[in-house]
């Protein structure tokens, strides 16, 4: 059994804005564990960041009971700080400094002697690979350099807990997985990383353990291998002559390895237990009916089947804007 | 594998000081953002111009340009009358950094990042009003300077001149006061910097700063004659060149303040504000 350094029970905010309250986290219960990097994954507006926001002090817990290193959020919060990095959304590195300014001053504001500071400061430019640009002014910096400072600032106090809001927010692919290569290395040090994401590849290739979170509730948790298991299974999507496409459906239905049928577009997905071995049954299934299979494709589940399995929606439809076929319809 | 124990801090945690120790970290927190807070200041070309080198053309404007055209009843002429109203007006434009600095330092996720870190809450508009409180000094000092190369001349003495200066610094602290609570109200630097500032017009310049108040019409000059910054140019006017004091020296102090008492309450609610 490992440590958990972070605890919540029942944890719950609600705001007031105009004329009604709105409940954004509905007292959720949640462990991380000592070491892990640990993944708040859900659309916006779902209650990730007013969670965060709740276990780094920021905004004050209405119910319920939260831990973070030992300490109890709402009674001990000094202790609390001194204990976690916050990177929020924005940074919060100063443009019209340099890095290193902004890290010597952070430093400072820890409580770290001079000499002690300026020691740290190189070691922290260093483990995030911007100490060519540590004095030129942070205005100048690409995205990615300015979000890798960003997480030297969450860290030159070596916290035990580091709070990452959206860290890849506004990343292209490149910087995206050199941060995540960054992050990773912090877990080696043995910091924990408690992260919030929407971004599905995120959340499946970074993060040790995740919990899927939908207006306010948890719908899910556990590894990404876990959550992609209890998933509906693989599916298949196929496309058979327009004349065929009712007889192969209702065909499908009826066969006892297809879990679900749905059509997709043109063509029909099939949810499967084990898509390789599903498919030469379904060729066959399809065969004896002389159905010809025009065009066949098989994928793994994703964490978006996950969440559409838990919640009836997709999380992809977040970051598109909204299709008009729903208003057609 | 068991562990139970919260991992010891390895030895380049930084330890705060025990509670009893509160009131020297913050002012040590307060006095480390005073020194960014300055630095920068200097480093931006836009703030230096906006306290230091736009007042000094108000001077040369008003001295050479409408000047001539303004008629006092001042001992020395329009120059000695002007000087202590430009000082006046020029430590309440000041105020204009404090507010854009901190919609900034909001808009940017400074204050959030600040507000997660084990340091004094206070520090933030404490380090601020400090730096503010330096850099009021230097532009009413330079003004000053700048003032006797166009012929004013204090005509009362060492010590009321240094304690007009310092009334025109203390205008300038209870403005910041105000600035400071819109722009942490506001949040926003683009907004704050195009109308976050507006009302320093009419109380600046409807006041006894570049002219006086009788010459204004009657429904202009019961407001003019009633606001603070006249009251308090006033009391500057006179510690610069004479003249009576009393009366205007206890509205001046009783304005100051209850501007900062009641603004400075505001922005710390503001600032609070999760």
């Amino acid at each position: 059994m490992s440590q958990e350094v972070i605890v919540a029970s029942g944890l719950t905010k609600s705001f007031a804005g105009r004329g009604r309250v709105v409940e954004a986290v509905k007292g959720i219960d949640f462990a991380v564990e000592q070491g892990e990097i640990f993944g708040f994954l859900g659309p916006n507006g779902a209650g990730k960041t007013t969670t965060q926001r709740m276990l780094t002090t920021l905004l004050p817990i209405d119910a319920g009971v939260a831990q973070v290193a030992g300490c109890d959020v709402a009674r001990l919060p000094a202790q609390v700080r001194a204990r976690i990095g916050y990177v929020s959304q924005l940074g919060g590195a100063d443009n019209l400094a340099t890095g290193r300014e902004n890290l010597m001053l952070q430093a400072r504001l820890y409580g770290a002697a001079k000499s002690d500071a300026r020691q740290r400061v190189g070691e922290v430019l260093a483990a995030m690979d911007i100490g060519a640009i540590a004095d030129r002014k942070v205005k100048t910096y690409s995205g990615g350099q300015r979000r890798r400072l960003d997480v030297a600032l969450g860290i030159v106090h070596q916290p035990e807990v580091l709070f990452l809001d959206e860290p890849s927010t506004g990343l292209d692919p490149q910087n995206r997985a050199n941060l995540w290569d960054h992050v990773r290395r912090l877990r080696e040090t043995g910091t924990t990383i408690f992260m919030t994401t929407h971004y599905l590849e995120e959340a499946d290739s970074l993060c040790d353990r995740i919990m899927i979170i939908d207006h306010g509730q948890i719908v899910a948790d556990g590894t990404p291998q876990d959550l992609k298991r209890q998933a509906l299974g693989d599916s298949v999507l196929l496309t058979v002559g327009s004349n065929d496409q009712t007889s192969a459906r209702q065909l499908l239905e009826r066969a006892d390895f297809v879990k679900e049928v749905s059509s997709d577009g043109e063509g029909l997905r099939l949810y499967v237990h084990d898509g390789k071995a599903a498919l030469p049954d379904i060729f066959r299934l399809l065969d004896s009916q002389r159905i010809a299979v025009r065009t066949v494709s098989l994928s793994e589940p994703t964490l978006d089947d996950v969440f559409l399995a838990k919640t009836g929606r997709s999380l992809r439809d977040g970051d598109r804007p909204v299709v008009s076929e729903e208003v057609a319809a | 594998m068991t562990v139970t124990t919260v991992p010891a801090p390895s030895s380049g945690t930084y330890h705060r000081p025990p509670a009893g120790h509160r009131l020297r970290w913050s002012i040590s927190d307060a006095l480390t953002l005073t020194r960014r807070d300055i630095l920068v200041w200097l480093r931006v070309p836009a703030f230096i111009v906006f306290t230091i080198i736009q007042p000094v053309m108000f001077v040369l404007l008003f001295r050479y340009v409408f000047g001539g055209s303004i008629k006092v009843s001042t001992r020395g002429g329009y120059v000695n009358f002007l000087m202590p109203g430009i000082i006046g007006q020029s430590a309440a434009f000041a105020s204009f950094g404090t507010a854009i600095a901190l919609a900034r330092e909001m808009q940017r996720g400074i204050i959030d990042r600040y507000r997660s870190m084990p340091m004094a809450r206070s520090a933030v508009l404490v380090g601020r009003l400090i730096a503010d409180t330096v850099r009021l000094v230097v532009t009413v000092v330079v003004l000053a300077a700048v003032g006797y190369a166009v012929g004013f001349r204090f005509e009362n003495g060492v010590v009321p001149a240094i304690a007009m200066l310092l009334l025109g610094v203390a205008l300038g602290v209870a403005i910041c006061c105000v600035a400071g609570w819109i722009g942490l109200l506001v949040r926003d630097e683009e907004s704050v910097g195009s109308v976050g500032l507006i009302w320093l017009f009419p109380l600046t310049f409807v006041s006894s700063a570049f002219v006086q108040v009788h010459t204004m019409p009657g429904w202009l000059q019961a407001f003019a004659n009633n606001q603070p910054v006249t009251i308090i140019i006033d009391e500057m006017r006179a510690l610069a060149l004479g003249g009576p004091l009393v009366s205007h020296g206890w509205q001046s102090a009783l304005w100051l303040v209850g501007i900062a008492a009641v603004f400075g309450y505001l922005a710390v609610r503001a600032y609070r504000k999760p």
